[in-house]
């Protein structure tokens, strides 16, 4: 159980969360027309005589978003619906252009389901815990009203009308704004696996509606609230955590809460009422009658299911179990799909898991980190980094000597083994060579050497460093110690 | 000399193809009736040009023997198909000006079939109405009149009315039409011309202005049975962008006319015979069954229980659709946009709305959009849908003892404009034949069957099974034969 609680002035209050995902389903055209659906193009440049609902015009289902959604419903285990119907949402507004939207309200595509969160006592989540989806059924997003073209006037840009969404919806099983991140994040990755969804959240191609109620411990369901169109998971937080405050604060000072759409405001991390349930939309939904039913055959479902990718838990798991790599870096290397896929990459070119995911972990992300790069367009590519890590594990490099190499990596895009030859970077296991260095330091440090042999070992680092230091870092450390070993004893 | 415009589509598409006449003349011929005939009001806007183009294609194909099915063939077009280039309208003041850039798929059927357009066709605005008293572009007046000499100008039928006043008064030898719930075979029987409105998915939707989606079928209309089936043949098909069209090859249903139907049992259902019928219509039905038997049918009595429910159940579900449809034309992107002074959007929507709707398409928005509402929706919508159901299982249960239904069209001749239009219900009490087919998504067809006591025309429906055309219009060929409807109105315009 989530240990989250409102403290009120008259005691602890739970929160109740649920959320709505509208994500943008990956497919070259939009849900009912041919029309391109990518992002940023001129306004009304993609758009269809269709999507301006010109008079005559009819949808016709693009297949790609229905395997793209029945994709995302096997990958969060939920029922496919074999049959499925589109449900006309009437209400007029200037970015929609037939004046319904097209979604499924009673007959869904995709039916119960679930996805798993992971304990994390930072963020204050005690234990695993399984979220339920209740649905996600598929339906055309509206366009953009643009106000801030003209003095007087607005316009309208329809590129996004008909644009396919799916809206994943939560059953009301988070407790904490950390519950819901985390639901958010792990559904972002899902998405991102499966390749239905970018989940890129500032573009706009994934937004939540947050559901929040509060109770005391233990009593049925309170009113809630909705906040619309929360465009991060920090933002998504964020509005939990004032509209979770700010319901117990009404309750408490003697006032009800209201059943109401809210907006967030990111400046201020606050919600405000949006319009009341009074004056609510009554959206006359109906069966479209331009569609007909959607029906999927057992074939299409199974090749849907075929066409997953190893999912995030499956991986993560893979990676402990098989591949003997820390929980903590596993789940690190496979929350996001292109951090797995560019760690898969380096295991490929021959690179050893363990030292692959120490290496990924610290150096590759440190250097990203840096540079403000991210996996994406990483400046090296898995071959490259596959070659530097031959190199420690056949002994020609040592693990500062490959911190080096890794450096001029980065700065000239150069192979590993070019820039190893080209600045001499290679480790030496030298015998004589290193012996020689040894005598010479004894010879010139002859009262550390005196209080070794006294019996003061921790001098023994000493002597390490400074014949690491003569050599000028070069020297296979193991061979180092074994040599001035033998030389102090 | 030959009469070219009294000519049908076979005559003509023979003719020229013989070479006894060219398709320029002929065309020049139905544009010349098509100008003198302004007193019907039948057309919106005349293309005399497409027309003229379309006859010299047809010239040139047949020089090179490369004629077309529908070479030399000029036509009316419904304007409630888009046509590209030229204005296409819905009867509306909402479209008044409104030029598509996109061509319906059942019109460039035609064009590309080799047919000509000699204009677009008047209708009830939207589509809504049974006497084409509706139009944003004035009543169509019907070419027929009382034999009494009484002059009252009298309805063409609806929606449909252009097409049947164009083509009774020989001004276009054939035309296109939609059904909805009875919008070809109504004016069809009203003007004493044939209609068939195929299975529902024969004819794509693309393109052609939508008013009850799951009901809007296109078909032809024309002076005889055989121009019927050249006619649909080169308008159905599959079309992909037509989520409803069927992907079925279209039958050729010209060499499959037939007018002998022995083996085949034609159903007579008892529910048609309703109250205050007159009497002529009565008569003209067992007229009817008589022929049939004539034919080599067997007549065997059905019943199709549901039938009192059909009207009401249309007039909700193609209301309920038709609000969801025409919510499209809010003045945002085309078509009229009344934007007054400091308007908001809402305001624009209201006076756009308001000034670009006339009366009864408002009153089924109305209507439709009262039966969606919360509350509501269960005890209108989806029990009218309940009601389809059973009333297209009425069918398949006749389809176990026959092939083929004979009724009336229409229970009235044609009356005088004006005389209906002030009683919603009484209008809609027209379509309480067709409406059931409608329902049903199947076939269905008006010829004309004889004169009423004043001399107006009356028409027998013949209903088949989905997909079953053939059998309607081999049915509607042996009615034609035997009534040997010759009437045709006086030229008074």
């Amino acid at each position: 159980m989530s240990s989250y609680h409102i403290q009120g002035t008259t005691g602890d209050w739970e929160v109740v969360i649920g959320l709505e995902v509208h994500a943008q389903v990956v497919s070259k055209s939009k849900l009912f027309s041919g029309a391109a659906a990518s992002f940023g193009a001129e306004p009304n440049t993609q758009v269809s005589l269709v999507d301006a609902a010109m008079p005559g015009m009819l949808p016709v289902p693009n297949a790609e978003c229905i395997r793209q959604a029945v994709r995302t419903g096997l990958a969060i285990n939920a029922q496919i619906n074999r049959w499925s119907r589109f449900d006309r949402k009437n209400y007029f507004y200037a970015d929609l252009p037939q004046g319904y939207q097209i979604s499924q309200l009673y007959h869904p595509l995709v039916g119960e389901g679930h996805l798993d969160i992971e304990a994390d006592e930072k963020a204050g989540i005690a234990s695993d815990k399984r979220i339920g989806v209740e649905r996600i059924h598929v339906e055309q997003d509206a366009g953009k009203l643009m106000h801030d073209q003209h003095p007087t006037r607005s316009y309208v840009d329809l590129n996004r009308s008909g644009v396919a969404l799916m809206e994943i919806v939560s059953r009301p099983d988070m407790a904490s704004p950390a519950e819901a991140g985390a639901y958010l994040r792990k559904l972002r990755a899902i998405l991102r696996y499966v390749g239905s969804c970018d989940g890129n959240m500032e573009e706009g191609s994934m937004r939540a509606d947050v559901n929040v109620s509060v109770r005391r411990p233990g009593d049925p369901l309170g009113t809630r609230t909705e906040t619309k169109n929360v465009n991060s998971v920090r933002f998504v937080m964020q509005a939990i955590e004032h509209e979770a405050n700010r319901q117990v604060d009404v309750i408490e000072s003697g006032g009800k809460i209201v059943q109401e759409t809210r907006l967030f405001n990111p400046d201020t991390g606050t919600t405000r009422s949006m319009r009341s349930k009074e004056d609510a939309h009554d959206y006359r939904y109906f069966p479209d009658p331009d569609l007909l039913p959607l029906e999927l055959t057992e074939a299409f479902v199974a090749d849907c299911l075929a066409s997953l990718p190893e999912l995030p838990d499956a991986k993560r798991t893979r990676y402990v179990e098989t591949l003997g790599i820390s929980a903590y870096n596993a789940a690190v290397l496979t929350a996001e799909v292109e951090t797995a896929r560019w760690f898969e990459a380096l295991l490929a070119e021959g690179a050893e898991a363990k030292q692959a995911a120490n290496w990924v972990m610290s150096e590759l992300f440190g250097a990203l980190n840096r540079l403000g790069a991210s996996i994406e367009n990483c400046p090296v590519t898995p071959a490259q980094a596959a070659e530097l890590l031959t190199l420690v594990t056949d002994g020609t490099l040592s693990g500062s000597l490959a911190k080096q190499v890794f450096e001029k990596m980065l700065e000239t895009g150069d192979a590993a083994g070019v820039i190893v030859e080209r600045e001499g970077l290679k480790q030496t296991s030298d015998t004589g060579a290193i012996e020689a260095v040894i005598a010479e330091i004894l010879e010139k440090n002859p009262g550390q050497l005196e209080q070794y042999r006294s019996g003061k070992e921790a001098l023994f680092g000493f002597f390490v460093g400074q014949t690491m230091k003569a050599m000028a870092g070069k020297a296979n450390p193991q061979v180092v110690n074994d040599l001035l070993k033998k030389a102090l004893s | 000399m030959t009469i070219l415009t009294d000519l049908g589509i076979a005559a003509l598409r023979d003719g020229v193809a013989k070479g006894e006449f060219s398709a320029r003349d002929v065309a020049l011929a139905f544009n010349d009736a098509v100008a003198g005939a302004k007193a019907l009001n039948a057309f919106i806007v005349e293309t005399p040009d497409h027309a003229l183009a379309a006859a010299d294609a047809a010239d040139k194909d047949r020089a090179s023997g490369t004629l077309k099915p529908l070479s030399g063939v000029p036509i009316g077009m419904k304007d409630l198909f888009a046509t590209q280039g030229v204005q296409t309208t819905a009867a509306s003041h909402m479209l008044e000006g409104f030029t598509p850039q996109y061509e319906s798929t059942v019109s460039g059927n035609l064009w590309r079939a080799g047919a000509g357009m000699l204009g677009k066709l008047n209708l009830d605005q939207f589509a809504m109405g049974s006497s084409n008293e509706t139009s944003f572009f004035g009543n169509v007046i019907s070419p027929w009149r009382r034999n009494n000499g009484d002059t009252t100008a009298l309805a063409p039928g609806g929606s449909s009315g252009g097409s049947s006043s164009a083509i009774a008064a020989r001004i276009v030898p054939g035309a296109t039409g939609t059904d909805t719930g009875g919008s070809i075979r109504q004016p069809a029987a009203f003007t004493g011309i044939s209609g068939i409105k195929p299975t529902y998915g024969r004819c794509s939707r693309w393109g052609v202005v939508a008013f009850a989606s799951s009901l809007d079928q296109a078909g032809p209309m024309a002076r005889d049975v055989r121009d019927c089936a050249i006619l649909l043949e080169n308008m159905a098909g599959f079309d992909a962008k037509d989520a409803t069209s069927l992907n079925l090859p279209v039958p050729n249903w010209e060499a499959g006319l037939s007018a002998s139907l022995k083996g085949k049992k034609v159903g007579i259902p008892k529910e048609y015979r309703v109250d205050g019928m007159p009497a002529e219509i009565e008569a003209l039905w067992e007229q009817g069954i008589n022929w049939l038997k004539d034919a080599g049918a067997e007549i065997v009595d059905v019943s199709l229980p549901h039938t009192k429910y059909a009207l009401p159940a249309y007039y909700i579900i193609a209301p309920a659709e038709a609000s969801s449809n025409l919510a499209r034309y809010d003045g945002v992107r085309y078509g009229l946009r009344d934007l007054p002074d400091g308007a908001n959007l809402q305001d624009m929507y209201a006076a756009t709305r308001a000034a670009g709707f006339g009366a009864e398409v408002k009153r089924r928005i109305l209507i439709g959009t009262y039966v969606l509402s919360a509350g509501f929706y269960d005890a209108y919508y989806t029990q009218a849908q309940k009601v389809r159901t059973l009333i297209a299982r009425d069918f398949d249960r006749a389809w176990e003892s026959c092939d083929l239904l004979l009724t009336p069209t229409a229970p009235s001749a044609a009356f005088g404009l004006g005389e209906k239009s002030a009683d919603p219900l009484a209008m809609y009490l027209n379509d309480v034949f067709t409406v059931p087919t409608s329902l049903a998504g199947l076939p269905a067809m008006s010829v004309p069957g004889g004169l009423d006591a004043q001399g107006l025309p009356l028409g027998l429906q013949i209903i088949g099974k989905a997909l079953d055309e053939q059998s309607v219009l081999n049915a509607g060929l042996a009615i034609e034969e035997r009534a040997g409807f010759a009437a045709r109105p006086g030229k008074w315009w």
